[in-house]
């Protein structure tokens, strides 16, 4: 039986108090849960703070480029449906220069956990407005504070009724593993949008700052009606709903390629006589 | 120009079914075992404008498009006016009677007394199938092939038009040439460069394609989503190239040999993923489909102004390999090398192409494909060490390839520099020996290079030199300056990267004098060439209007020099 000890442990080189101890603690507490041994997972990730999350445990990994790991998670998951597929990586990699796989990947409803660590800044490169950044938000290249916007990727997961769209706070950790729990069971693409501080850089949105506002769903919470689901994810501000806020049963990518109910491409042979056959169709 | 081939050139506006009867002609042409080159020339539009479909054809090997238009067949006006300079003197327009253009070299023909306007396609394949001596039922079987999903009226009533156009050309009076008769009918096969790129993938074991349309790239993921099932791939159209090239290197890291294609402005936006296939070792197998640049360019014509573009894209230092195939049959069987290469030494291997080439029809031999095996998978199933090391050190660069759950070995890749465990690390002396693992692989690389092809006289006055899709134009081009008593050698390369001067710069010095023919406005594989074997080649024959590169226009180009 697998345990918290075979996904191991390890220095990393977070700032002490940082958000992404108790995110990487409730992922091995899931997979634990989930009876997942690490050769069966493999983690995905981008660059950034929270993209370093994978090499802190023991799992496969593939650590790429700067917002692009959802594609990769997309081409790994299709060649290897087997394999439990789960993107780890920051607001600014999952939202900001990966924006447009982000909304690729709702579309798809491809079998990938995307945990997105949302610090509302960007950490690695030391302090600047991310897509989540509320307006306002002062930066040394903000000075003036963000005039955009911000990206509430709750809302427009729900809006683009993707499968599985969540809301999580990093130190309601067993919330957080709960909800990880479940995105890994659903079968299709879900979103774990996780709030948390970032201690050297955001001081406006801190530990304080979330803990007075984050309150679990109710038990009641119904995540299938999607009209209450749109106005849950809207909500920010003075209180700040986390759990499942929405879940649909759309099929997942994958079926939609026969090919695949035979499982892996890996080591499949060319079938040749039907290669013949289609290229004698030049004739 | 020579009387030993016939170059039929169809004209008209888009829409107008213009592909449809060159398709049906050059299978004809293909069946009745003649060889033929097809030229295809379109605006980036779906309708109107003028698009063309020419067909090159003899009983001898044709290697390469002619300027000269032996039958014309405009099915618009603006196509004789566009054309009628390139027709021969011997050379007909066929056209019809409605057209109101008086011209000596002129047919005119009375389509409209046969069938209602849109037949009137059919009507001139049978006109020109006549002239250039093919058989009725051969060209009407092909034809009903062709519209093999077509309803049994239309079907009927295309045989009918095809029949009266073939009686009523045999009623007049023309002594054009036909071609020389062959003896057999052939079991060639009609095929153009990215059908054949699609089948060499196939055949090597491509297993996943991804891709963002883009011409004249897009016929390649055409061509493989029709086969997707039957062949047990997977063919996704991403949401952009940045998307296309990374799903490929994710599919590829779970173990489907994988592979994309584009053209220059899609492949702009790949090159982050090209240095990120690099990094993190993954055989990946990119077809660039070149068209004339910069940015947007001219989207549907012909160029070979990437070659730089392939050789430095991807940040930082990798090796790499660069095929650049110059006849269909290399189109198929470099595909099968590139998968190859990818596998051998994991990262990206390149095939460079460009719109002439994509579009051109050939007839070749079909391939001994029930004997091809497919490419040999780079990965293990076990690993040789415990705990298994993804970049383990090894003499040639080199490391043991294993595939995330497919074993209890945990793989761990990073674009991040990373220790042989393929962790993230800072530790600077890993770094260079990291460094010079992945160079290594380049040493390996460099001795499977394909030598450039020399051909000719074996004490040349002047050797040409090219590479990729000019080739035949370029052969042409020497063997009839040749029979001018010219001594001329040509120097072609199917493979631009790596260059090894230890191959080639010994012919390049033993001749009076070098040209370089390219198809682009600076000269790419001369200055390469300089680079890497101080060889300067000064005189250079240079086409970027966008045409292919033709015999004709390298003889003009020579002789104005």
């Amino acid at each position: 039986m697998v345990t918290i000890s075979d996904y191991g442990k390890y220095d990393t080189t977070w700032c002490p108090g940082c958000g992404n101890f108790s995110i990487l603690e409730a992922m091995k507490q899931a997979l634990v849960a989930r009876g997942l041994e690490p050769h069966q997972v493999l983690f995905i990730s981008g660059i950034g703070q929270a993209a370093k999350a994978p090499h802190y445990l023991n799992a496969n990994v593939f650590n790429g480029l700067h917002g692009r790991s959802l594609p990769v998670a997309t081409g790994a998951k299709l060649a290897n449906p087997e394999l439990t597929v789960i993107v780890e990586s920051g607001d600014g990699c999952s939202y900001g220069e990966g924006g447009n796989h982000f909304l690729a990947a709702i579309r798809r409803n491809i079998d990938v956990t995307l945990l997105a660590h949302n610090n509302q800044v960007y950490g690695l490169t030391k302090g600047q407005a991310s897509p989540t950044s509320d307006e306002g938000f002062i930066t040394k290249v903000q000075p003036g504070g963000v005039a955009s916007a911000a990206f509430n990727p709750a809302v427009v997961a729900v809006a683009m009724h993707a499968g599985f769209v969540a809301r999580a706070f990093a130190r309601l950790t067993d919330n957080l593993s709960d909800i990880i729990q479940q995105a890994i069971a659903y079968r299709g693409f879900s979103l774990i949008d996780v709030l948390q501080p970032c201690v050297s850089f955001n001081k406006v949105n801190t530990f304080a700052w979330y803990k007075s506002r984050c309150y679990p769903l109710p038990k009641d919470y119904d995540p299938t009606d999607w009209y209450a689901a749109v106005k849950t994810a809207d909500q920010w501000g003075d209180r700040i709903p986390v759990g499942v806020i929405y879940r649909n049963e759309r099929p997942p990518f994958e079926e939609h390629f026969p090919v695949l109910s035979q499982g892996p491409l890996v080591g499949r042979d060319v079938d040749r006589m039907m290669l013949k056959k289609i290229m004698e169709g030049y004739a | 120009m020579t009387r030993n081939t016939i170059n039929v050139l169809i004209g008209g506006e888009a829409g107008q079914g213009l592909v449809t009867i060159g398709e049906i002609l050059t299978k004809s042409v293909a069946r009745s075992g003649y060889s033929v080159v097809v030229t295809q020339s379109y605006q980036s539009r779906i309708r109107g404008g003028h698009n063309s479909f020419a067909i090159r054809m003899g009983a001898d090997e044709v290697i390469a498009p002619q300027e000269a238009v032996d039958i014309l067949v405009p099915l618009d006006k603006d196509t004789v006016r566009i054309h009628r300079e390139e027709l021969s003197p011997w050379g007909l327009i066929i056209m019809d009677e409605a057209l109101d253009i008086a011209d000596d070299q002129g047919i005119k023909v009375p389509f409209k007394q046969w069938a209602p306007d849109k037949f009137l396609n059919i009507a001139a394949l049978g006109v020109v199938s006549y002239l250039i001596g093919l058989d009725e039922e051969l060209v009407s079987q092909t034809m009903n092939k062709f519209f093999d999903k077509m309803d049994q009226e239309t079907v009927k009533e295309n045989r009918l038009v095809l029949e009266k156009a073939f009686r009523w050309t045999a009623d007049q009076p023309l002594s054009f040439q036909k071609l020389p008769r062959v003896s057999h009918a052939s079991d060639r096969l009609v095929m153009n460069g990215n059908e054949a790129i699609a089948l060499g993938a196939l055949s090597a074991g491509l297993k996943f394609y991804s891709f963002y349309p883009m011409t004249p790239a897009t016929s390649i993921a055409v061509n493989l989503a029709g086969k997707s099932e039957k062949m047990g791939i997977i063919v996704e159209q991403a949401e952009d190239e940045i998307a296309a090239i990374n799903m490929a290197i994710g599919a590829s890291f779970t173990g489907a040999p994988s592979m994309v294609g584009t053209s220059g402005g899609g492949f702009a936006l790949m090159t982050e993923g090209v240095s990120l296939a690099a990094m993190t070792e993954t055989p990946i197998v990119i077809v660039v489909s070149q068209r004339p640049a910069p940015a947007t360019g001219l989207p549907t014509r012909t160029e070979q102004s990437d070659m730089e573009l392939v050789l430095h894209s991807g940040h930082g230092e990798f090796p790499r390999a660069i095929f650049a195939p110059g006849t269909v049959e290399e189109c198929f069987y470099l595909t099968r090398k590139a998968f190859e290469l990818a596998e051998r030494y994991q990262g990206p291997i390149f095939i460079l192409t460009d719109q002439f080439f994509a579009d051109s029809y050939r007839a070749i031999d079909p391939f001994d494909i029930e004997d091809m095996s497919p490419v040999n998978p780079s990965y293990a199933l076990t690993s040789s060490s415990s705990p298994y090391r993804r970049y383990a050190f090894t003499d040639s660069g080199i490391s043991q390839r294993m595939l995330p759950g497919i074993s209890k070995h945990l793989v761990v890749a990073d674009s991040d520099e990373h220790s042989e465990d393929g962790h993230i690390t800072e530790d600077l002396t890993v770094r260079q020996r990291m460094v010079e693992k992945r160079l290594k692989k380049g040493e390996g690389i460099k001795a499977e290079v394909l030598p450039p092809q020399l051909q000719g006289d074996e004490k040349p006055d002047m050797v040409l030199v090219s590479w990729g899709s000019s080739k035949g134009a370029v052969l042409e081009a020497a063997s009839q300056m040749r029979s001018n008593g010219k001594r001329i050698a040509t120097l072609h390369f199917t493979q631009v990267w790596p260059l090894v001067s230890e191959q080639f710069s010994e012919h390049l010095q033993k001749t009076r004098e070098l040209v370089c023919i390219e198809g682009n406005a600076t000269g790419q594989l001369a200055r390469l060439i300089r680079r890497e074997t101080g060889v300067l080649i000064a005189k250079q024959v240079l086409r970027y209007d966008g045409l292919p590169i033709t015999p004709e226009y390298i003889l003009r180009k020579l002789c104005s020099n």
